[in-house]
């Protein structure tokens, strides 16, 4: 395989931002055009949301529980181990339900747009598309990436819940602490900020697993194996820019709201 | 034997005189490689265009560029009296919807049924059920396939994925047909089945057409034979009479070396067509 020139490599990689900021301005810009998908919309939200009830529930009930386990094993060094709830929920809720949430359903569901967009890319059933007269973008960008970022908000307070509910079941079962002083500080440790933090993640997340899902699906070339290439790609890279924003996003609330 | 549905040509709404589609000087290229080179050429209504040349010569990309699939780097295309080279995407939808295209492997939607892609377009227009139904029938007896209504493209060989992608094509009663090697990976005798059909769409409907071929039998088939709706198959033209409503075009390197009749392309003293089609 020949080496690309640092020029060539600079010039794709321009142009493939480029590609995605088009394709997520077009995307985001249809809501406001005619045809609207609203069946495509509801079929890929059960799809997303439904589908990845099963694996946020697990994943979210024991983080929750790990969480509570290494937790009350650091605090007790210190005779804080009242504190296990506060921990749980705060650590659940601001940072692991979005975070881990995002990455769960990035794991699937980026992984499964790029995948059929890109199966679609290669045997021609786009073109076809076009060639028939319906917009791929409306039909099959613009409902993905709304159902995506509409059921990742629900699915991360799903896993918040139920990471909060894993933690007590720890707590209660396993290290014997008290049922009502778990909750009691997991609730009243909560500030407005820390549930607006939580809540305004998941937005980001599912915009960026839809976007780049689609993107890489989207941009598929060279058969079976192009499209194993973009299912990679998709899932790598929607995860790693899923922990970046996360910093990003944390460092802005916290200046604003100072925790 | 299957009867001829009735499918009515669309009254075309074009001077009869003007080309259906013209190239003017086009050029296109794909990360530093010129694909094709100032290609021009026109498609008079009514007339079949074959368009020869080796494998990599350019020769679906002309046909994605006459539906504005692509655009060119360089030159006009008209298309119905319409340059399409500039026109924005949603106007090219419109105007699509007087062009049918068979695509290379059928490029059928894989999750819908036989039904559902030959009525794709109606059921995005919101006709209603019966209606697509109806003319997906209609469209589906054309190709001799009516009883595969409910099944799946993986349910089918490739010859009548092929003939599904033909009915897709033809239900809204297109007025231009691009083929995209419509008979490429078949075995002869289901090759000669689509060929009939192309045939059949020529000579019963008298719509303009593009075709796609490497394969040279198909495409001198189609010069020398012509479809009799009474027999219901195709059969030679008496006296050896080529059908003057087709002719060839042949892409070489990205050029085009040869625009013309049937007789002009046998008799061509260019050294590249004679090797080509000995």
């Amino acid at each position: 395989m020949p080496i690309e020139s640092l020029e060539s490599v600079a010039k794709k990689s321009v142009a493939a931002v480029q590609d995605y900021a088009i394709l997520t301005g077009r995307a985001i810009g249809n809501i406001f055009q005619r045809p609207r998908y609203l069946t495509d919309f509801i079929v890929q939200a059960d799809s997303i949301g439904i589908g990845s009830v099963p694996i946020v529930l697990l994943t979210g009930f024991f983080t929750g529980g790990v969480l509570a386990l290494q937790s009350a094993s650091s605090l007790a060094q210190f005779g804080a181990t009242a504190i296990t709830g506060e921990l749980v929920s705060l650590s659940m809720i601001k940072e692991l339900g979005p975070v881990l949430t995002s990455l769960m359903v990035s794991g699937r569901n980026a992984s499964g747009m790029a995948s059929e967009l890109g199966s679609m890319m290669v045997t021609e059933q786009i073109d076809a598309m076009r060639a028939l007269g319906t917009d791929p973008m409306k039909k099959l960008v613009t409902p993905r990436l709304f159902a995506t970022v509409f059921m990742l908000f629900f699915l991360t307070i799903l896993s918040d819940t139920v990471g909060t509910i894993g933690g007590a079941v720890i707590s209660i079962l396993w290290l014997g602490q008290d049922g009502s002083q778990y909750f009691h500080t997991a609730y009243q440790s909560l500030r407005f900020p820390d549930i607006l933090q939580g809540l305004v993640k998941p937005i980001f997340f599912g915009f960026i697993i839809a976007s780049v899902g689609c993107y890489y699906g989207m941009t598929t070339r060279g058969g079976t194996q192009g499209v194993g290439r973009s299912t990679t790609q998709a899932v790598v890279v929607s995860s790693v820019l899923i922990i970046m924003i996360d910093l990003v996003i944390s460092q802005f609330m916290i200046g604003i709201f100072g925790r | 034997m299957v009867t001829t549905p009735q499918l009515a040509a669309a009254p075309t709404k074009d001077d009869p005189v003007e080309p259906v589609v013209v190239f003017d000087h086009v050029s296109i290229g794909f990360e530093g490689k010129q694909v094709l080179e100032d290609i021009s050429l026109t498609v008079s209504p009514g007339e079949t265009r074959i368009l020869l040349g080796p494998a990599g010569s350019g020769k679906s990309v002309l046909l994605k560029l006459t539906n504005g699939l692509m655009r060119p780097d360089s030159g006009t295309i008209t298309v119905f009296g319409e340059p399409i080279d500039t026109m924005p995407e949603e106007q090219l939808f419109k105007l699509r919807g007087r062009i049918g295209m068979v695509f290379q492997e059928g490029a059928l939607f894989d999750s819908l049924t036989v039904r559902d892609n030959v009525g794709y377009r109606m059921m995005e227009q919101k006709v209603p059920e019966a209606e697509v139904t109806e003319r997906a029938t209609e469209a589906l007896r054309f190709v001799e396939l009516e009883q595969t209504l409910e099944k799946y493209p993986s349910q089918l060989s490739g010859g009548m994925r092929r003939r599904v992608a033909i009915a897709r094509a033809i239900v809204n009663r297109p007025d231009l047909i691009l083929y995209d090697s419509p008979t490429g990976g078949l075995d002869p005798i289901t090759s000669t089945t689509i060929i009939e059909l192309v045939m059949k769409q020529r000579d019963v409907y008298h719509t303009s057409s593009l075709l796609v071929t490497h394969r040279l039998q198909d495409a001198f088939t189609l010069a020398t034979h012509s479809f009799d709706r009474a027999l219901n198959h195709m059969v030679p033209n008496p006296d050896g009479h080529l059908d003057p409503e087709t002719n060839f075009l042949v892409l070489h390197d990205g050029h085009m070396i040869f625009d013309g009749s049937t007789h002009d392309l046998v008799h061509s003293d260019d050294p590249f067509l004679k090797e080509y089609l000995s």
